[in-house]
């Protein structure tokens, strides 16, 4: 292992397309977003870099203030139900027998190769006045009106669909289903890890089966946890197609703000500052994840 | 001495996973307060046997009775006994004390008492004063400790130990090999210990169970189990043996005489149970044969030629205490002899290509119907 990073050349030959590639396609544009964030609208598409900070400023009034802290509510709402679904599917991923394992792991890992876009329609269509839900929800009603009269009561009120989609409920909703993935595999990845003789040894000395979820599985799989939630998180916070797609006018999220400075305002300096402020959250929970991480292999 | 009881009863006990029958049929009595070590080669049920008693496995047929009680349906947290696993299974978040005090906290002991016991279980194993330290700042001979505190804290009828040994290198486990069988006659709890390895097994065990392929091939103390080995496996699992195929020519109730065509005829100066013109096998252990040169055998102990061998030295391996020499006879046959090093100039009398006789007294050969 030491040998290759004496041998400079030849780790410089192998560093550098990659090295090239980072410079070329993501450093770089960065940096001219993150300059245009202190810049402002010269005309329609020239924009002067005056060093000004009144984008960072105007990101900060409570208009948008409100939706950052929306869009973060709604993001920890989902990697919270993401956490509590996400947990007992991780369990029983770990604790089925090696026959099921690989197809219970190929039932979570298909929606990551469908289309984002495909999964989104397909969730309206199940979801809308007319979908599935509400098509099944309907007709136990009117079926329960029937027995009802059939047993000489009053029949029920006319059904009246419930309303799943285009409000917060729907994007919290689709932002589950585009997040679970990302939450039960490093989650798996961790209770896999698990001495199962841990498990055992706590059923042995007493402990009931909750018990030693919550003392020794929970504890243990603590890493996984973390990184779960972040994973799920990071995202999920900047969420884009969601709630656009399954939202309400009330349901933007901050991605849906950037995006419109980019496009229709043709803000760009004030789209920057909103996105590099998303991404400066995004670091600091990453930093404080590494951080947490750096003294716990201190202390082992 | 009271008559006693035993504490685990293992009533024709068989485990099936699918079509692979891991126990089979297994009768054991296992008493109160006895040292009791389940022998046997990698997969040969001793451990399926040990988990069926935790209650992390249930039995396909058969019982299993603690105390007197059936366990059929007990679920392990609720069973009278505490187990130390192989991999010592030490909460890794957990400190020394709060490992100990895991079974205690559940079984809601008062916090004093908690506290008390703990010490004085931790003391029991030598590791007064670790209480607070984390595992990972423990050695392996240490972490082994407190599940072995862990365990016996509980105060359990029995204590299951899974390979206790295993992982600890030679030294230490010789000297844990010691600590365990001490400890278990101080604290008077019976202790049902699982091991392949004999040396283990036969320096502490009260008594023995070798199992073969899900069957108890033989029940019996150390000395009995070396000594009067019930038939070719458990002679040539428990130390090392020389085994040789047979017929029985004589059959008296004094003595009895084997036609063996690699070695020539062995006598015996007492009756063995075969039928007489059988085929058996007689197995002698390499410290029970006496090498000499060439030529000098007393042949006062070899009446008509019987107990008495030639052949040439074909190997030796020096180990200090002893040395083993691979004897090659004339009939083509290797016998493995082995000779105390007495002297610090032991090893020298013999040598590579050395011309030797064998001789062997009437009462070593073993002979073995099976």
């Amino acid at each position: 292992m030491q040998d290759w990073k004496q041998h400079k050349a030849t780790f410089a030959s192998i560093a550098a397309s990659p090295v090239l590639w980072l410079i070329a396609f993501f450093v770089v544009p960065l940096a001219v977003v993150w300059l245009y964030s202190f810049g402002r609208n010269a005309g329609l598409t020239e924009i002067d870099i005056s060093g000004t900070f009144s984008n960072y400023g105007r990101a900060l009034e409570p208009l948008y203030l409100e939706i950052f802290g929306k869009s973060v509510a709604v993001a920890a709402l989902t990697t919270l139900i993401c956490l509590v679904v996400g947990f007992p599917i991780a369990l029983a991923i770990t604790f089925a027998t090696p026959k099921w394992r690989p197809w219970m792991l190929l039932a979570i890992m298909l929606p990551f190769w469908t289309n984002l876009l495909i999964r989104t329609y397909a969730l309206i269509t199940v979801l809308r006045t007319e979908g599935y839900v509400n098509k099944s929800l309907g007709w136990m009603w009117e079926s329960a009106s029937g027995l009802k009269v059939m047993v000489g009561m009053a029949p029920l009120t006319t059904w009246e669909p419930l309303p799943l989609l285009y409000n917060n409920f729907a994007v919290v909703l689709g932002l589950v289903y585009v997040h679970l993935p990302f939450m039960v595999l490093p989650l798996y990845a961790a209770l896999d890890r698990l001495d199962r003789s841990l498990i055992e040894a706590s059923l042995d000395l007493g402990a009931g089966h909750f018990r030693t979820l919550t003392q020794i599985v929970a504890p243990l799989a603590a890493p996984g946890i973390i990184s779960g939630v972040i994973i799920t998180f990071v995202p999920a916070l900047g969420a884009y197609l969601t709630p656009d797609l399954m939202g309400g006018p009330d349901s933007q999220m901050i991605a849906n703000v950037i995006e419109r400075q980019f496009k229709r305002a043709n803000d760009w300096p004030f789209g920057a500052a909103l996105s590099f402020l998303l991404m400066y959250a995004t670091f600091i929970l990453i930093a404080l994840q590494t951080l947490r991480n750096r003294s716990a292999e201190r202390r082992s | 001495m009271t008559e006693k009881q035993p504490v685990i009863s293992i009533r024709n006990v068989t485990k099936r996973f699918g079509n692979m029958v891991a126990v089979d049929d297994v009768s054991i009595d296992i008493l109160e307060g006895e040292f009791f070590v389940l022998l046997g080669p990698s997969g040969c049920g001793k451990t399926t046997l040990l988990r069926m008693i935790a209650g992390f496995e249930m039995p396909s047929e058969g019982q299993i009775l603690i105390g007197g009680q059936d366990m059929a349906g007990v679920s392990p947290n609720q069973r009278p006994v505490n187990m130390v696993f192989q991999s010592y299974a030490v909460f890794p978040h957990m400190s020394v004390a709060d490992n100990v005090a895991y079974g205690l906290k559940i079984a809601g002991v008062a916090k004093p008492e908690i506290k008390t016991r703990v010490d004085e279980a931790l003391e029991l194993v030598s590791l007064g004063g670790l209480g607070l330290r984390m595992p990972d700042q423990l050695s392996g001979g240490q972490r082994q400790r407190v599940a072995l505190a862990r365990g016996l804290v509980m105060r359990p009828k029995v204590l299951l130990l899974d390979e206790p040994l295993s992982a600890l290198d030679a030294k230490l486990r010789a000297q844990m090999q010691f600590e365990l069988a001490e400890l278990q006659d101080n604290v008077g709890i019976t202790f049902v210990t699982v091991t392949h390895d004999q040396d283990e097994a036969l320096s502490m065990a009260c008594r023995i169970a070798v199992m073969n392929k899900g069957d108890v091939a033989q029940l019996a103390g150390p000395a009995d189990l070396y000594e009067h080995p019930a038939n070719r496996f458990v002679a040539d699992f428990i130390g090392s043996v020389n085994i040789f195929e047979g017929r029985l020519t004589v059959d008296e109730p004094e003595q009895a005489v084997v036609d063996c065509p690699e070695v020539g005829r062995i006598y015996l100066n007492h009756g063995v149970t075969g039928a007489h013109e059988t085929t058996v096998w007689v197995a002698i252990r390499p410290e029970k044969i006496t090498m000499l040169p060439a030529g000098q055998a007393k042949a006062k102990d070899s009446p008509d030629g019987h107990n008495i061998a030639h052949g040439q030295i074909k190997g030796m391996s020096y180990l200090g205490d002893i040395t083993i020499y691979d004897v090659k006879l004339d009939s083509g046959r290797s016998v493995r002899v082995s000779r105390p090093n007495l002297s610090r100039w032991d090893q020298e009398d013999f040598s590579w290509d050395d011309k030797v006789s064998l001789q062997w007294h009437p009462t070593s050969p073993i002979v073995l119907l099976s």
